[in-house]
This record gives structure tokens, sequence and C-alpha cells, in this order.
């Protein structure tokens, strides 16, 4: 105890040695954020196409998209379906992988590294190209079926009911870092608390839903909150595969914000939209933060 | 006996179940490097197909390396490789010196700043891309290189956080052992701390690297020159059927662009995998 207080008094010296490792860090954190921030919240009240002087106009972009914008409800709408489906997807998926690949086998290595590569390379426009190529006119999938004696007018992609599937089809296909965290999550589960387990006789559902789970709640948690923000950030898929087409059906809100600030040089409303996004974002991770209780379970809290 | 047979039937359904999903996993590389190989007129006749019927190794990709507006192919890889080390070596070395001290010297609103460090993690990089772009503008740094380097190198998030958690797990008597021998606190960093952290900067080097080699959002706004392209921004070209047509090259290209990756992956296969199970974090 005593010594740890001892250590709390900061030395000056280590003060200036410590700002002096901050610096670039801090640098860039007021030149790339905090400035930039200011100025994004400034022009988000007014009206700026990059060549007037911005003209402050109060409320009246966040109005506009929420009462007079039909294509940013449009890409709220994608956006929200692309985050709520593809999200507890890709985890269910990747925790289902990962108490196959749980067990001793031959030649695991070899599938978890088979199965991670998609997430290495998945943000590649390469990949999108190719997707592209699999699921749109004239594509793999269309070939295939028509081999079947299956042949269609539109392909999945060039259908506005299924376009959007198929994106999110590759965010699934991405499932493998998620993969590995759970499968690393699981070795530290206790060996002792499934041993109890089948003393009692207890069932694989049983001891999946009163152990396994349980204990991966937090893994489960924390990746909820980084997949759910880096969903709303979906952008590459959406511009090289559909371009947000058919009849916007894969328009992603990135996408809209981008069209908004870079085809119409509408900057003042595209900073707004910014801001929302950031809201719908913290709104998100607040219900996450403020549930956790009822749903995450926390070793220390059992004592 | 009856166990063993069931045994060996479980094990049988896991491979065939396993393989089957690698395939489906590793398909669409493989149809890329497939249909690189395949003549321009031959190639939608049996797409689905993992070997081409007519052998072409050369014609694709030397269309391809032919390049797009009058720029070689290999000047956008020269673009990309130039940004993507900078980038790498600034963002890891920034982060570096961040996280120890960040985790390892007591100093004035240390927690207020590794909250912010956390903060720029949970807000999309998207939102500030208007305000810089128009800062950018102003001391004229759009569609230079300069712009592509300086999302990065100083530093991210995602690695401060990284590195952190490896720094906390290493014991402090290493610190106070080097600092009893007279080594000032960034001698320990490199001399000391460096070495035992290595897995964390290896893992938050090759990371780095694949972002900014497949970074496309921040390029695409901030260059307009062709000459100056990363390889993204390359092959978003080769993809516009009004400027490009010709499949072949554009395959091979993304061939060509996923080179590094799948090198890099082998390479450093268990950084990659021991780093991600470290600290969970990345989506």
């Amino acid at each position: 105890m005593k010594s740890k207080k001892k250590r709390a008094v900061i030395k000056p010296a280590d003060n200036v040695v410590a700002y002096l490792l901050m610096a670039p860090w801090l640098v860039g954190f007021i030149g790339m954020w905090l400035i930039p921030a200011v100025i994004s919240i400034y022009y988000s009240f007014t009206d700026f196409n990059l060549l007037n002087t911005p003209k402050i106009i109060g409320l009246a972009n966040y109005i506009r998209a929420f009462t007079q914008d039909k294509t940013f409800v449009q890409a709220l709408k994608v956006t929200f379906s692309y985050v709520l489906i593809l999200v507890p997807l890709r985890l269910a998926f990747a925790l289902f992988v990962a108490m196959l690949l749980n067990k001793k086998h031959m030649c695991l290595g070899l599938y978890r590294t088979l199965y991670y590569v998609p997430s290495i390379i998945g943000g590649s426009i390469a990949v999108s190209v190719v997707w592209k190529q699999i699921f749109g006119n004239k594509g793999v999938f269309m070939t295939l079926l028509s081999v079947f004696g299956i042949n269609q007018a539109t392909s999945l992609l060039g259908n506005p009911k299924t376009a959007l599937s198929v994106i999110i089809l590759m965010g699934v296909w991405q499932f493998g870092s998620s993969m590995l965290i759970f499968l690393s999550a699981l070795k530290q589960i206790p060996y002792s608390l499934y041993e109890s387990a089948m003393v009692d006789g207890a069932r694989p559902s049983y001891t999946f839903f009163r152990i396994t789970l349980p204990m991966l709640t937090p893994t489960i948690f924390f990746n909820l909150i980084l997949q759910i923000i880096n969903g709303f950030r979906v952008f590459t898929e959406s511009y090289v595969i559909t371009d947000g087409g058919p009849l916007d059906s894969t328009l992603s809100y990135v996408l809209y914000l981008y069209r908004r600030a870079f085809t119409y040089f509408d900057m003042g409303y595209s900073c707004a939209l910014a801001w929302i996004l950031v809201a719908i974002i913290a709104v998100f991770t607040v219900i996450i933060f403020k549930t956790q209780k009822n749903w995450v379970y926390y070793e220390s809290e059992e004592g | 006996m009856g166990m063993h047979k069931k045994r060996r039937i479980n094990a049988v359904l896991f491979h065939l179940g396993a393989c089957v999903l690698g395939f489906f996993m590793i398909y669409p590389l493989l149809w890329l490097a497939a249909s690189s190989f395949k003549s321009n007129d031959t190639m939608f006749l049996d797409t689905y197909s993992l070997i081409p019927k007519v052998w072409d190794v050369v014609t694709n990709y030397s269309s391809g390396f032919a390049g797009i507006s009058g720029v070689k192919f290999v000047t956008f890889f020269a673009n990309s490789l130039m940004v993507t080390v900078i980038g790498t070596v600034g963002c890891v070395l920034t982060s570096l010196l961040a996280a120890y001290a960040l985790s390892r010297i007591k100093f004035k609103f240390s927690g207020f700043w590794f909250g912010c460090v956390m903060m720029t993690m949970m807000i999309p990089p998207q939102v500030m891309v208007v305000p810089q772009y128009i800062i950018l503008k102003k001391i004229n740094l759009i569609d230079t290189r300069t712009a592509l380097v300086l999302p990065w190198i100083f530093g991210g998030a995602f690695f401060i956080f990284l590195m952190v958690q490896f720094f906390r797990g290493i014991p402090r008597e290493l610190d106070e052992a080097a600092e009893i021998d007279g080594c000032g606190k960034i001698k320990t960093l490199f001399l000391i701390l460096v070495p035992v952290v290595k897995p964390a900067i290896i893992t938050s080097s090759i990371f780095s690297f694949y972002w900014i080699w497949q970074d496309f959002f921040q390029p695409l706004i901030f260059m307009n020159s062709v000459d100056r392209f990363t390889i993204p921004l390359a092959l978003n070209m080769y993809l516009d059927p009004n400027s490009y047509n010709n499949y072949g090259g554009l395959f091979a290209m993304s061939v060509i662009s996923l080179l590094p990756v799948i090198i890099f992956f082998i390479i450093f296969q268990r950084y990659l995998v021991d780093g991600i199970a470290m600290d969970g974090i990345k989506g």
C-alpha cells in the first residue's frame, strides 16, 4: 500500500518526459481530431459549399435531414438493416465455428488460418471486385444457376430485394477475426467448470447456456460494441460493388455522406450528417453499456 | 468398439464440414487467381471454374501492368508502397511512445489522455473527413502523398490500446532495475522494453501495413492526379467500364494488390493470430 502511495506522487521530470513521448500523438489528436471536430460542428450549422463563406442557418441542416430528405431516411434504413443483421449473424457464426474448432482434431491450425484469411483481405478493393463478379450479371452465381436450369433475368446484385443480402454475406464471410477472439476466450474458461457439470450429468445444451455462453459474455460485449461501430462505417462495399444501387437499396450512410460532400459539395449538410452518425453510434454504445449488467457476466462479481 | 466407431464418424464429419467451409472461404481468392489466367474472350464462358480452359498467363498481366491514363501500374504500386511504409513506421513509433508513457509513467492528466485515445476509437474517421479535407485544401496539401500519410503517422488508438495492454503484462521491476542502473525513461524504453514488447510491435506493424495498403476512403477524397494514385484508387479506375474495358487486367492487378498482404500473412501468421487473441479488439 505504502509503496503504491509513494508512486502516485508525480515527479516533475516524469511529466516532461511523458509529454515529450506523447507529443507526436497529441499533435495528431489536436490537428486531425480536435480542430476538425470543432470546425465540423460549426459547419454543421451553416450553409457552405466550399466556395461561399459559410452562412449560419442554425439547426436547419439537422431539420432538413429528418423532415425533407428521403434519401437520408433510405440510407439510414439500409445501414441499420446492414448492422442489425450482420453483427449478430457474424458473431453467432464465429462462435459456432469457434466451438467446433475448440476440440482436439487434426489440422486445426490449417482450418483456423483458412477461415481467418477473408478477415485480413476483406476491406480491399480486390475483394469487392471479386464479389461484384461472383454475384453480378453473368457472374459465377448466375452461371451456376443456369447450369442447373434456373435462368434468372436479374442477378442478386441487380435486384433491389437481394442486393443488400449479398453485401451482408460478404461481411459474414469475414467472421474469422471474431472466431479467433472467441477461440482464445473459450480456452480461458476453467476446465473445472465443465468437469463438475459432467459429474452432475448435464446435457451439452445446458453446459453451453449455463457455462460457456455466460463466460463468453464479456468478449461478446466488447465485440458487439466494436462491430456495431465498424458496421456503421461501411463504405467500400457499397461504393465499389453496387454504387448504392439498385434503387438506393444498398446506399450506406457513409456513401450518402460522401456523395453529399464530394458530389454535391453540400459541406454544411454533410457535417450535420456526420454528427447524426456519431449520435447514433453513441446511443447504441450507451444502450449496450447500460444493459450490460443484465447480461454480461463478470467473474469478480460473484466472488 | 462402438465408442471408437462413433468417434471416428464424428471426426470424418468434422473434417468434411471444415473442408467444405474452408472451400467457400477461399473460393473467391482462388477464383480471382484463376480468372487472372483466363483469356479475356473465354472468361465468361465458364466463370465459376477454377481451372482456366485456355491458359493465358501473359496477356492479362501485361495489359494490367501497362496501366491506365498513361500511368503505368508500377507507379501506383510505388505510391502505395511509399505511403504504406512511411505511414506504418510513423504509426507504430508514435503509438509505441504514447503507449509507453500511458502505461509506465505517472504524469498529469494521463487518465484523461487515455480516455481521449479510447474516444478516437469510437468515432469513425469518416466523420472527420470533410473538415480534414477543408483544412488540407487550405494548406495546399490536397492531392499530395503527404495527405495520405498524415492520417496515419500520428498513431492509432487500436495500436496504442494493444501496446498498453502488452506493457501492463510486463513486470515493473524491469524498468526499476534499469533506472537503478542509470537508464533514463527513453533509454529504458528502447534498450530494455522494446525487445520485450517486440510481438506487439510486429503485430501492430502488420495490421497498420494492411490498413494503409488497403485504405480506399481517404485516398478517394484526398487525391485527384492519376499519377499519384495508390493501388486501391487505380483498381477503382480499372473497374470503370468507360475508361477501361478489360476484366483480365483488372483481375490480374487485383491479384498483384493482394500479394503483399498474403505474403505477410504467411510469414507473420503467428503474430496476427496471437495479437488478435490477446486484446480481442479487432472487429
